[in-house]
């Protein structure tokens, strides 16, 4: 990443698109450090992240939702959504059972609470990692990619549950290709290349009147099909 | 032994599959099992038939018998915890850990176990009195070496570094996307290797340290070279007095071998039980 410089509002959508190699996951992955950068600093709700004496205390505030969904192979559904709920939080086994339940509810598959990981679909899979994310009440949720590992028919389940949580005011940083849902959902879109903003702004504006040569072309490719 | 299959979870029926009769389902004798009916037999007919040589050798060796299973089982379970902190040693990123593990590893591959064996019953207990000299300690002056206390040290200290690379090369193999998520939920590097990665690795970890338990069985053989009275050598006393290779050799043989064969049943059994889906 070559000078990038962010602002996102608490309750505010962003969704960043851009060719692969651009930056954007990268720049996702810095929010919550998975990522190390050289240089500058990077400020969630307040608190500064390269100071960050406990990047673990950062990091139950920040919610995050993986392409290939990382779910913990050896627990079921139901732990999954427990296990940080226990030991980072410290909530009690039945506070954090009734919380699993709400949002297993909430995203669409109360069923599954005993299934093991491999015995449910990609789509489940991922809408059981939003939640799992969610569990932990983080005050943002970053995505990156979370429909591009997906069959083409599980995507829109998975985008439902993000369009609900957009609508519900949860701020939401999401790296992405699917244009429907940036369009629909997101307050700014940010289009990134070889490691830079290029340019950003409301969907309405950047779609259909960009102003960078650059973000043309890129939107040319993509939103044609 | 009998095994059965586990049964899927209630939700998870295919329809069309219903009328296909499940392979496996109901209770099956592992075939596996009968050999070491079969050793455990033949010691047992050659004890009857012939007593003398036979059930005079397994009379005699009994108690080395007991020897070799403690000193396996003892070494067993303390070079798990070597190879757990070895193999998190191999793979931290704080240098000064990352050296001392990986020259331990490579020192101790370097060397046979049999010389290392000698080496700790032998050559250690002098450094210990020389250095206890040098100090005025008295108690490291006149430092006796205990056979079976330096025996299992030795055990652990060369299998442990064997058990590290396994258990290092086990925890790599889980996705770095677990770590990740685990991390990104706020748990600690340690939170996450204890209920996220290691519970995981253990089932990979599993096969490769359970031969180490057979292989450790047989190399237990090996105290015999540093007057340690287990099978191997409670073997080579019964010779000394009755001069009759073929029969003592052979019931020892069987002897490991029944030993062997029985672990090596228990280690597949816990491997299946804990096998998980992926």
């Amino acid at each position: 990443m070559r000078g990038v410089t962010l602002d996102v509002k608490r309750g505010e959508v962003v969704v960043i698109v851009g060719p692969s190699g651009s930056g954007k996951s990268t720049l996702l992955r810095c929010i919550n450090r998975l990522e190390q950068y050289d240089s500058g600093q990077i400020t969630v709700d307040g608190i500064l992240l390269h100071g960050a004496q406990n990047i673990n205390l950062v990091r139950q505030e920040i919610g995050m939702v993986f392409q290939s969904f990382n779910l913990f192979a050896h627990l079921t559904v139901m732990d999954n959504l427990m296990l940080a709920q226990k030991i980072v939080r410290k909530r009690s086994t039945d506070e954090a059972r009734k919380i699993s339940m709400d949002l297993l509810k909430k995203v669409g598959i109360p069923e599954k609470i005993n299934a093991y990981p491999s015995q449910v679909s990609g789509g489940q899979q991922q809408r059981v990692a939003i939640a799992r994310a969610l569990a932990m009440n983080p005050r943002i949720m970053l995505f990156d990619e979370p429909t591009s590992a997906l069959d083409p028919e599980m995507i829109k389940e998975v985008l439902d549950v993000m369009m609900d949580l957009a609508k519900e005011g949860m701020t939401m940083v999401v790296v992405s290709h699917e244009m429907g849902f940036a369009r629909a959902a997101a307050n700014r879109i940010i289009f990134m290349d070889e490691g830079q903003i290029i340019e950003q702004g409301p969907p309405n504006v950047v779609f259909t009147h960009p102003s960078q040569e650059r973000t043309k072309r890129f939107l040319s490719k993509i939103l044609d099909h | 032994m009998f095994s059965r299959r586990k049964s899927e979870s209630p939700e998870f029926k295919v329809p069309e599959l219903e009328n296909v009769p499940e392979a496996g389902v109901g209770y099956h004798i592992d075939a596996w099992w009968w050999l070491v009916v079969l050793v455990a037999g033949l010691i047992a007919i050659l004890s009857i038939t012939k007593p003398d040589p036979y059930w005079r050798i397994v009379l005699f060796v009994r108690d080395g018998i007991g020897v070799t299973i403690l000193i396996t089982i003892v070494s067993f379970v303390l070079m798990i915890f070597v190879g757990m902190l070895g193999g998190l040693g191999r793979l931290s990123t704080n240098k000064l850990i990352n050296l001392v593990t990986t020259l331990y590893v490579e020192l101790v591959r370097g060397i046979p176990l049999l010389v290392q064996l000698i080496w700790w019953y032998f050559a250690f207990p002098v450094i210990v009195r020389e250095l206890g000299q040098a100090t005025h300690i008295s108690f490291l002056a006149n430092y006796e070496a205990n056979a079976i206390f330096l025996a299992i040290f030795g055990f652990v200290f060369c299998y442990g570094a064997y058990m590290s690379e396994i258990f290092r090369a086990g925890i790599q193999s889980i996705p770095k996307g677990q770590m990740e998520a685990a991390r990104s939920l706020g748990m600690s590097y340690f939170q996450a290797m204890r209920h996220v990665i290691l519970p995981q690795a253990i089932r990979v970890i599993l096969p490769p340290v359970g031969n180490e338990f057979i292989a450790l069985l047989k190399d237990s053989s090996l105290v015999s070279a540093v007057a340690l009275a287990d099978l191997t050598r409670r073997g080579r006393e019964f010779m000394a007095a009755n001069f009759d290779p073929l029969q003592v050799w052979t019931m020892i043989a069987l002897l490991y071998l029944v030993m062997t064969l029985f672990s090596a049943r228990i280690v597949n059994y816990i491997e299946r039980r804990t096998k998980i889906e992926r």
